[in-house]
């Protein structure tokens, strides 16, 4: 029952099945040449833009990780062959802000998706004014985040004047200070619990309703309900908020940007703000391009998981292309 | 609008104990602890915004205190010192970068959809992987490339990197959003209209176009909102002269130290926008954030 959930179920709509056969049948010798670029025109614009936008500077990337090349050393640039990738690897600060870049993302994912899983069944209720509280909801995901990362380091976690010590008895605790990491994992689990929970809720609202009848009649109480039926039917949505949530969260700069600068020293730096630094503070091209490479090998190895996952959930079958 | 609100109801309704129908009318107005749970958690996490928004219209007396002060005279001057620190450029910057970005992200992309669904071209899947595929290249391996070539090309503090980077940023979303918005339009729509000899570009322009222009909107509204908050591009490429909403926030902090009120009147013009942007389109936020999978 599972399978196609997600995207093309609604009646009338073309399912990615039968899209795929139309395109298999249409476009087989039955298309002429001229047909086929007419068709093919309204796609180039934007397939030689990306193109160019995007795959040019990642061969630049691959370039400049072979050579020794400062910035601000005129003449400095040289062929280096392998030995960025070397240092790379010997730089034990690399491998702990490696670390942190997957505890931030680990972490932001797990916390969010429960509490947006707990959100979402609250929202799934019928109460007075839904409606505004799912907009308050939301309301963090919309937010700046630079904006939103500097409200939790002054007015909610500052020492003196900030709230949360005002709620809490006691000494004022600093916290962006004492765990700099939390304080970061707080503020990213602020953003991403309302994403996580949008992307459940819908899952929730497209759950058949006559299964939980038929439960329901079958005697199955509320918890049974929730495990058997609603969390497997949840599986898919749970399975692509994590997936779409690492992607976007590889890429988390602003929270540590405003937050901690990445400190004390880098205790709290991930990748992005990591090579940061080294590209734009240490003008380190050949070092920050190597990094940069290391980072995409290993998003590849998350991203080939993530296409997969996102193919089937729009396909609803695995190998439908 | 339209289609989750309708779908919310029915499961929500279930919910409630397999009561008769008849007391179901009572049982909905007796008072569900589970509602007031969701508005305390509710109002929980929209409490930094709320605090955000409340502190802009405080003096820095006001917002400066050890006990947090709700009653106070609301004033402008704030809002006013921003403005005479020279938000106005930052804003500017943005309004334009965000606006000529998503008209390009529209103009590339819907086209493109078109291309990826109703007239598909050999090989869709694989130009719809490689359009995914961009979004999932991490932003810091292009940084440095980047800088060197927008350096290299003049265009270091110039508003129209952003606009470049941010349409690259946000096509591959808003071509698989279009597309998913174009395969709901019925086939047989198309096929009527090539039997009355219609051109590809008069069927476009006079039976689908009509068809997905709500998509196109909510497309365009995500645009904007990721495209407003962008930050890592903006503080890398731009100074003075092109800096962006986000970055001037930044400079704001280090030019002015933390000045509470003033940082929050700069903090919600900066968020306010796509705030309300968001509000707006919230009903298509989750088909946008998951490339059109999910509606």
């Amino acid at each position: 029952m599972t399978t196609s959930q997600l995207g093309t179920e609604r009646p009338g709509v073309e399912t990615e099945a039968e899209h795929v056969a139309r395109i298999k049948k249409t476009q087989d010798p039955g298309v002429s040449r001229a047909e086929g670029w007419r068709r093919r025109g309204p796609l180039l614009p934007a397939l030689i833009f990306m193109i160019v936008v995007t795959q040019i500077p990642f061969l630049f990337t691959l370039y400049y990780s072979t050579l020794s090349w400062n910035l601000v050393r005129p003449g400095s640039r040289r062929f280096v062959g392998l030995s960025n990738y070397v240092d790379v690897v010997q730089d034990k600060t690399f491998w702990q802000v490696a670390f942190n870049s997957v505890f931030f993302i680990v972490a932001t994912v797990l916390i969010s998706i429960v509490l947006g899983l707990l959100l979402a069944l609250l929202l799934d209720r019928v109460f007075l004014g839904r409606g505004i509280v799912r907009t308050l909801l939301i309301t963090p995901f919309l937010v700046t985040p630079v904006a939103g990362a500097l409200m939790w380091k002054t007015a909610m976690l500052d020492p003196v004047f900030g709230i949360v010590n005002w709620i809490l008895p006691g000494e004022g605790i600093d916290f962006v200070s004492s765990w700099p990491r939390a304080s970061i994992l707080v503020a990213l689990v602020w953003q991403w619990t309302p994403f996580m929970m949008l992307l459940i809720l819908a899952g929730l609202q497209s759950m058949p309703r006559d299964i939980l009848e038929a439960g329901r009649v079958d005697g199955a109480g509320a918890f049974q309900l929730f495990r058997e039926l609603t969390l497997p039917h949840l599986r898919r949505f749970i399975e692509l908020g994590a997936v779409l949530g690492a992607i976007y969260l590889v890429n988390t700069f602003d929270q540590i940007y405003m937050m901690t600068q990445g400190g004390p020293g880098t205790d709290s730096a991930n990748l992005p703000f990591y090579i940061y630094q080294r590209a734009f503070l240490g003008f380190d091209i050949g070092q920050a391009a190597a990094m940069g490479v290391v980072v995409v090998i290993f998003t590849m190895i998350i991203a080939t998981f993530a296409l997969r996952l996102i193919f089937r959930s729009f396909t609803g079958k695995e190998e439908a292309a | 609008m339209s289609t989750s609100i309708p779908q919310a109801t029915a499961p929500a309704a279930a919910e409630s104990p397999s009561a008769p129908p008849v007391k179901a009318k009572v049982k909905r107005r007796k008072f569900d602890p589970w509602g007031a749970v969701a508005w305390i958690v509710g109002l929980g996490f929209f409490f930094p915004v709320f605090w955000m928004v409340l502190t802009a219209f405080k003096q820095e007396v006001d917002a400066y205190t050890t006990t947090p002060k709700v009653i106070f005279a609301p004033t402008l001057d704030e809002f006013r010192a921003v403005f005479d620190q020279g938000v106005g450029t930052a804003l500017l910057n943005s309004l334009f970068a965000t606006a000529v970005s998503t008209l390009l992200v529209l103009l590339l992309g819907v086209p493109a959809a078109f291309a990826l669904s109703l007239r598909p071209v050999r090989k869709t899947q694989d130009a719809l992987f490689f359009f995914m595929s961009t979004k999932m290249l991490p932003v810091v391996a292009a940084i440095i490339p980047l800088y060197v070539i927008v350096s290299n090309i003049g265009l270091l503090d110039n508003i129209w990197a952003l606009v470049i980077l941010y349409t690259a940023m946000n096509l591959p979303i808003a071509v698989w959003m279009m597309r998913s918005f174009f395969l709901e339009v019925p086939g047989e729509l198309l096929e009527a209209a090539s039997l009355d000899g219609a051109s590809t570009w008069r069927a476009m322009r006079e039976v689908i176009l009509p068809l997905v222009s709500p998509g196109i909107a909510a497309t365009a509204l995500i645009c904007v909102i990721f495209a407003w908050n962008e930050f890592f591009f903006a503080v890398s490429l731009t100074a003075v002269q092109a800096q962006t909403m986000p970055v001037f926030l930044v400079g704001f902090i280090a030019g002015q130290g933390l000045y509470w009120a003033k940082l929050c009147a700069a903090a919600t013009m900066a968020a306010l926008p796509v705030v309300l942007a968001g509000w707006i389109a919230q009903n298509k936020l989750v088909r946008g954030l998951s490339f059109g999978a999910i509606k």
